[in-house]
């Protein structure tokens, strides 16, 4: 039994937490308290049916204005997966929640409505989807029972999404007719779509391969912390803390530390203070290195023969999450999982219309949700890898020296 | 070290092991890490201890995260006076045996010294009042983050609530206003005066914490397993009998096999039926359960549709 990250694109018109409410209710995670708690709310309405939607708004201020605005997390789980549903609202104005979904997901699933097909903010779900490089796709083909269960419709919206897929580079994606509404195709196959002859969203959702989906080729170890206990019996320990965010180590690699670029050799590796011969992405353990070294909290330990990228001037797609404007030259924290250094933004090259994918050179700001091409100069060396490639070594965030708050997601490249 | 944790690593040796992870190892380094996260971020990070399972599953992976080296924090244990015995009796041998600090911090205190005016009737819960305390703590010691058990399964608007979350002066908590969260990135910068809570355990659900505690043996304070007590039948939900609530001539008290499946207040947290004594009965209960964790034993919450989100917006945990 493994874990499924996985987030949902959508607005609420498409049905987005009916769908997910229905994944919940039909997998029996909805537990008779939660069930009363929005039978009681949707005697309030007027429509008087049960509205699984409501298992997913989460504040007051959504219920009220029937929005979803942050991402919420929903949990459950089968007898072969545990799954980890991200749910982000689907408004362009909410871009950056959808972003910072999208980070830790291994699967989109993004809902087209039957009686629209691919519209604006499909493409827009999709290139987001492929910026973030979320590896695979489900398009969700709802509200079937809307179109007469057509396979026109269907196989319509397939070969216009192929197009959208193909401009983008999406792979492995998987089309399904649904009605989440009625709980068709969710997780039973429903009679309704004799020509058919795919899985059931849920039974995909169970069977999609991911593990495979984890380097460990290119061994990553952000150092996060320094044990040492200062006691006499361990007066010499001194175990750096952190997790593998990519590939394998084993006792006696010949490691190097960046960035200062100095080498050693894994003298030992522990897991929970157990030692083991050889740990992987994504364990949590302590390495120790032959050579007393100085290597603090933000070092990056990687294999001599396979290193990183260590540079100052860095190209990035920057997603901007903060009512404020970001502005060239001004100066800004950059936070690549342990190591933090301080940037300046030396160049905004142009744009990216997240509708419909063109570049704009001229523009006058950069605001809240957009996403543009810079260039950010770093105060000391930072050692990464092209998120395309690795994104767990290529995503940083960028902080405000003065508010703190997380003001952008970079790619970089 | 050995004596603290359950060698269940070991299977990690094996030259015939595929390199995964299964979900509970997944759920377990991410949580390592992110208690990793806080030593490294914050000069005075604190670890909320309440003598219940999700804060003795965070003890549990303290001790994976950081030994042979001390906890980097001490144990808060913020004491509303109203405790089952059973567990401030856990509390305090689990402290001697792990040779940490523990800060106790008690409401009754606070009570006293800022004039705070209690709940009344049935069930009267200081449940509300540890705020004071917990931000009373949180300013004596200087704290800047505190580690805490909450799940986003357990209620709605914890299902919002980031794994870094930033709280101002006033230890509130303004989800319009939470910081994007990304990647497994955790922005812990603050101003003084803030304060950040981290919940490394977000992402667990009731079960996967009862399936970690039965993998890694995990030993709970006895409440949580089926023992004989006086309860109050009181809205659909058993209330153990305690000095700490009102009883009046016309309730019934009976005798029942009950266990809890939280630990909170005497006063607000209602036991189940049963007859599970093992973690496999209680483990098996669950799955076939049909009720949610706080609805079933949180008598707090049934309150309004948005008592957590208000109660998070004032600085609760």
């Amino acid at each position: 039994m493994d874990i499924l990250r996985f987030i949902t694109a959508g607005s609420v018109d498409d049905g987005k937490s009916t769908l997910i409410g229905r994944l919940l209710y039909d997998s029996k995670s909805i537990l008779i308290d939660q069930l009363e708690a929005i039978e009681k709310q949707t005697k309030n309405r007027e429509d008087g049916e049960i509205d699984l939607a409501l298992l997913t708004d989460g504040l007051r201020a959504e219920r009220e204005q029937g929005i979803t605005i942050d991402v919420a997390y929903k949990y459950f789980s089968t007898p072969k997966r545990k799954f980890i549903i991200a749910d982000a609202p689907g408004h362009i104005q909410y871009t950056r929640n959808m972003v910072t979904g999208a980070s830790n997901a291994n699967l989109a699933i993004i809902l087209v409505d039957a009686r629209n097909g691919v519209a604006e903010q499909t493409r827009r779900h999709s290139i987001i989807t492929s910026l973030l490089g979320i590896k695979h796709v489900v398009l969700a083909i709802n509200k079937m029972d809307l179109v007469d269960y057509s396979q026109d419709v269907y196989n319509n919206i397939m070969i216009d999404y192929e197009q959208v897929a193909k401009t983008l580079g999406l792979k492995n994606i998987k089309y399904i007719p649904i009605s989440a509404l009625h709980g068709d195709n969710i997780v039973d196959l429903s009679d309704k779509y004799p020509w058919y002859n795919g899985d059931s969203l849920l039974h995909y959702l169970e069977s999609v391969e991911v593990h495979a989906d984890i380097n460990l080729t290119d061994a990553r170890f952000p150092v996060q912390y320094v044990i040492r206990p200062q006691t006499e019996e361990l007066h010499d320990y001194r175990g750096y803390a952190g997790k593998i965010t990519s590939g394998i180590y084993k006792k006696g690699d010949q490691v190097i530390v960046l960035p200062a670029g100095i080498e050693s050799i894994i003298s030992k590796i522990e897991i929970a203070g157990n030692e083991v011969e050889e740990a992987f992405a994504p364990q949590s353990v302590v390495l120790h290195l032959k050579d007393d070294i100085d290597i603090s909290r933000g070092d990056l330990i990687v294999q001599k023969n396979n290193q990183p990228k260590t540079e100052q001037e860095i190209e990035v797609l920057l997603c901007w999450m903060d009512n404020k404007p970001l502005i060239k030259g001004n100066k800004y924290l950059l936070q690549l999982n342990s190591r933090v250094v301080r940037t300046v933004i030396k160049d905004i090259e142009y744009k990216l219309d997240v509708n419909s994918l063109e570049r704009i050179y001229e523009f006058e700001k950069t605001g809240l949700n957009d996403i543009v091409k810079a260039t950010l100069k770093t105060a000391s060396l930072l050692p990464f890898d092209s998120y395309k490639d690795l994104p767990n070594n290529g995503g940083a965030i960028l902080i405000d020296e003065t508010s703190l708050v997380t003001v952008g997601a970079c790619m970089l490249q | 070290m050995k004596d603290e944790i359950t060698n269940n690593t070991n299977h990690t040796n094996s030259p015939l092991r595929v390199r995964s992870l299964d979900y509970l190892e997944q759920l377990e380094s991410e949580a390592i890490h992110i208690m990793r996260e806080v030593a490294g971020q914050f000069e005075r990070p604190a670890l909320l201890f309440s003598g219940g399972k999700d804060s003795i599953v965070l003890v549990h992976l303290a001790l994976k995260a950081f030994r042979p080296g001390k906890f980097p924090f001490p144990l808060v244990h913020i004491d509303t006076g109203h405790n089952f015995q059973e567990a401030l009796d856990f509390r305090d041998s689990l402290v001697e045996e792990l040779e940490e600090r523990l800060i106790v911090r008690k409401v009754e205190d606070t009570i006293k010294a800022k004039q705070l005016t209690e709940l009344k009737g049935k069930f009267a819960s200081r449940n509300a009042l540890q705020t004071y305390t917990l931000l009373d703590a949180i300013e004596e010691f200087e704290f800047d983050c505190c580690i805490g058990g909450a799940r986003r399964d357990e209620e709605k608007a914890r299902a919002k609530e980031r794994i870094f979350s930033v709280r101002d002066e006033f230890g509130q908590w303004n989800p319009k206003l939470q910081r994007p969260e990304l990647w497994n990135t955790y922005n812990g910068k603050i101003h003084k005066g803030e304060n950040v809570r981290a919940f490394p355990i977000s992402n667990w659900t009731e079960l996967d914490v009862w399936n970690y505690i039965r993998r890694e043996n995990i030993a709970l304070p006895s409440i949580y397993f089926s023992h004989e007590r006086e309860v109050l039948e009181y809205d659909g939900q058993l209330v153990a009998i305690s000095k700490f609530i009102q009883l009046e001539e016309s309730d019934i008290i009976s005798v029942k096999k009950v266990r809890y499946r939280t630990v909170g207040d005497m006063t607000c947290t209602a036991a189940v039926e049963s007859d599970a004594e093992t973690l496999d009965e209680v483990i098996n209960e669950i799955i076939v359960t049909k009720t949610s964790e706080r609805g079933e034993t949180r008598i707090d919450d049934k309150v309004s549709e948005a008592a957590m989100e208000d109660r998070k917006k004032n600085g609760y945990f």
